[in-house]
């Protein structure tokens, strides 16, 4: 099944254009890494796929109205974003809203998705703790539950293992595997490689604001393509199974 | 220990009533309990159920929902805005309808029309929520709505001075400087009735914006993927804000602080979510207002000390506490 279908998307910042007539298409069960260097149009093609930025082009998610859409697919920004002092309960419990009539209380499926969700990224202890008062790293897995709690068939993360320690970004791509496993799918923007190349079932790698190169990991990284994209020199091997990705130098 | 949220509204509820209660009784005619109230609910004695009736009752009405729509109206800024700092007079429609008033007595037509002071407030107000949103546009962030505000309350302080400084005579400056101050003597039940339309259209379109409100928790981009409009959302506040605190300015003038304090001291009570702050600050934000009418009643009886001034008063040293708080959180 088809959970994200993108014909020829673009989106301007400004007169830049940053992500340019991009066509992708998202199957369940597909855990697609986004990668490519700063300023590639990772986050501004999720953006504009989900109609939060202007774009031009189609997406299947901007068809449907506001409220449909959140039931379709939830979006963990980059920017980690808590305005005020609530426990980390009620701000997993936001991820929710999608499913509720205004003022109802939490049902027992809602309950059920949001204890499944703080487990997931091991927040169950923190739950009565305000979110504000946490670490970074802590804040970023209550985001990351938030997210999870919504239970979308689709989920779109930007940068979700950036200041994660490395156990802690192995479980946040467990916990994304897991939606993939569970015939559900998820779109997650990495910088890193490894982590990348380790979880992906598929990844797109954008370099300014074209897809060049979308595939298998193996496929997609390779020390040419390192070397062209990125600028740098790279270790690659197989160990166990799993590709190793390990940057040495910049190319000159 | 936190109070569980239903009593705690129910205890906030409680203290209104007690506030209005102790409003109604006191004043500077004197009157005994058991007189005041025969007077109010039997209508027994003329002067005493003029008192009661004519003076007090509208008077402590108007202290419970201009202070209910401050409280309100500032606990949705602050959610909107996501800063504990905003208030309702951000938006600079306190400061529109005050220029409507100021209006009113500087061409001394308040003195010819008895309701035509509030009713220019009320059209200073309503011309400020047309500006904001033209201003702020449809699409545009928490950022232009307050840089719209900001712009909006500069002009109309401007011209506020400018009528002040020509003012034809020593006497209307005065009454415009003590109308500025903001006061709840002598209002009648005539100023219930116009505000009171405008504050329960106000308070319905800040009522149904909880639930964005929370969501917004999140910042802007995850609220809107979660399904909130946030064009809808906006719209909301602004005209809600406007409406409530455009008429609450028109009858009573600019009563500062309330709209920023009554959420600060309810945010912690209600475990800082914003939908459940909305209706604690209304009550809060009453309780606080009749509390501080009183006051000015009992402090000065015969000198006629404007509530405005006495909240102002009050509401400087809360923000002193909140710089210590807030070193004391960063050291």
């Amino acid at each position: 099944m088809t959970l994200l279908s993108l014909e020829t998307l673009t989106v301007r910042l400004g007169r830049r254009i940053a992500v340019d007539a991009v066509s992708l298409r998202v199957e369940a069960g597909e855990l697609v890494g986004l990668v490519g260097p700063n300023g590639a149009g990772k986050s501004s093609l999720m953006r504009g796929a989900l109609g939060l930025a202007r774009a031009e082009g189609r997406s299947s998610l901007t068809a449907l109205p506001a409220a449909e859409r959140a039931r379709a697919a939830a979006w963990l920004p980059q920017s980690r974003e808590i305005a005020w002092p609530v426990s980390v309960e009620t701000l997993v419990a936001l991820g929710r809203l999608p499913h509720r009539a205004p003022g109802a209380p939490l049902s027992a499926a809602d309950r059920e998705a949001l204890e499944a969700a703080m487990a997931g990224v091991d927040v169950l202890r923190f739950r009565d703790r305000p979110a504000t008062e946490l670490s970074g790293g802590e804040q970023a897995r209550v985001l990351i539950a938030r997210a999870l709690a919504q239970a979308a068939p689709l989920t779109l993360a930007d940068e979700p293992t950036a200041g994660l320690d490395p156990a802690h970004q192995l479980a946040a791509m467990e916990a994304f595997a897991a939606l993939a496993g569970e015939g559900r799918a998820a779109v997650v923007s990495l910088h890193d490689l490894g982590l990348a190349a380790r979880f992906c079932t598929r990844l797109v790698m954008l370099d300014q604001g074209r897809v060049v190169a979308d595939g298998p990991p193996a496929q997609v990284l390779t020390a040419e393509r390192l070397r062209e994209v990125y600028g740098i020199e790279s270790f690659l091997a197989q160990a166990d199974g799993v590709l190793i990705v390990q940057p040495l130098a910049r190319s000159r | 220990m936190k109070l569980p949220y239903p009593w705690l509204l129910a205890s906030l509820g409680l203290l209104t009533g007690v506030l209005f209660c102790a409003s109604l009784l006191i004043g500077p005619a004197g009157l005994g309990l058991s007189d005041s109230l025969a007077a109010l609910l039997a209508g027994r004695g003329e002067a005493e159920t003029l008192v009661m009736r004519e003076i007090r009752a509208p008077r402590a009405v108007l202290a419970l929902m201009i202070g209910a729509t401050l409280g309100l109206s500032g606990a949705a800024m602050q959610g909107y805005l996501r800063n504990p700092l905003a208030e309702p007079g951000l938006l600079g429609v306190t400061g529109a309808a005050s220029l409507g008033a100021v209006a009113a007595i500087y061409t001394g037509l308040s003195a010819l029309v008895p309701l035509a002071l509030p009713l220019l407030a009320l059209v200073g107000a309503g011309t400020a929520a047309a500006m904001l949103l033209g201003l702020a546009g449809a699409r545009g962030g928490a950022l232009t709505l307050i840089l719209a505000g900001v712009a909006l309350s500069a002009l109309c302080g401007a011209l506020t001075a400018l009528a002040l400084n020509l003012s034809p005579n020593p006497f209307a400056a005065t009454e415009i400087m003590f109308w500025m101050m903001g006061s709840l003597s002598d209002r009648s039940w005539l100023h219930v009735q116009l505000a009171a339309p405008f504050m329960l259209a106000g308070w319905a379109a800040l009522a149904v914006a909880g639930r964005g409100l929370d969501a917004l928790t999140l910042g802007e981009d995850a609220a809107a993927s979660l399904g909130l409009r946030l064009d809808r959302l906006r719209l909301a506040v602004v005209l809600g804000t406007a409406a409530s605190v455009g008429a609450a300015t028109a009858v009573a003038g600019g009563i500062g602080f309330v709209g920023l304090v009554a959420p600060h001291l309810l945010r912690g009570a209600v475990g800082a979510r914003p939908a459940r702050l909305l209706p604690a600050a209304a009550l809060g934000g009453a309780a606080l207002l009749l509390a501080a009418d009183i006051a000015v009643r009992l402090i000065a009886p015969e000198r006629d000390l404007k509530l405005g001034v006495l909240t102002a008063l009050v509401g400087a040293p809360f923000f002193l506490r909140l710089v210590f708080a807030t070193r004391r959180r960063l050291a």
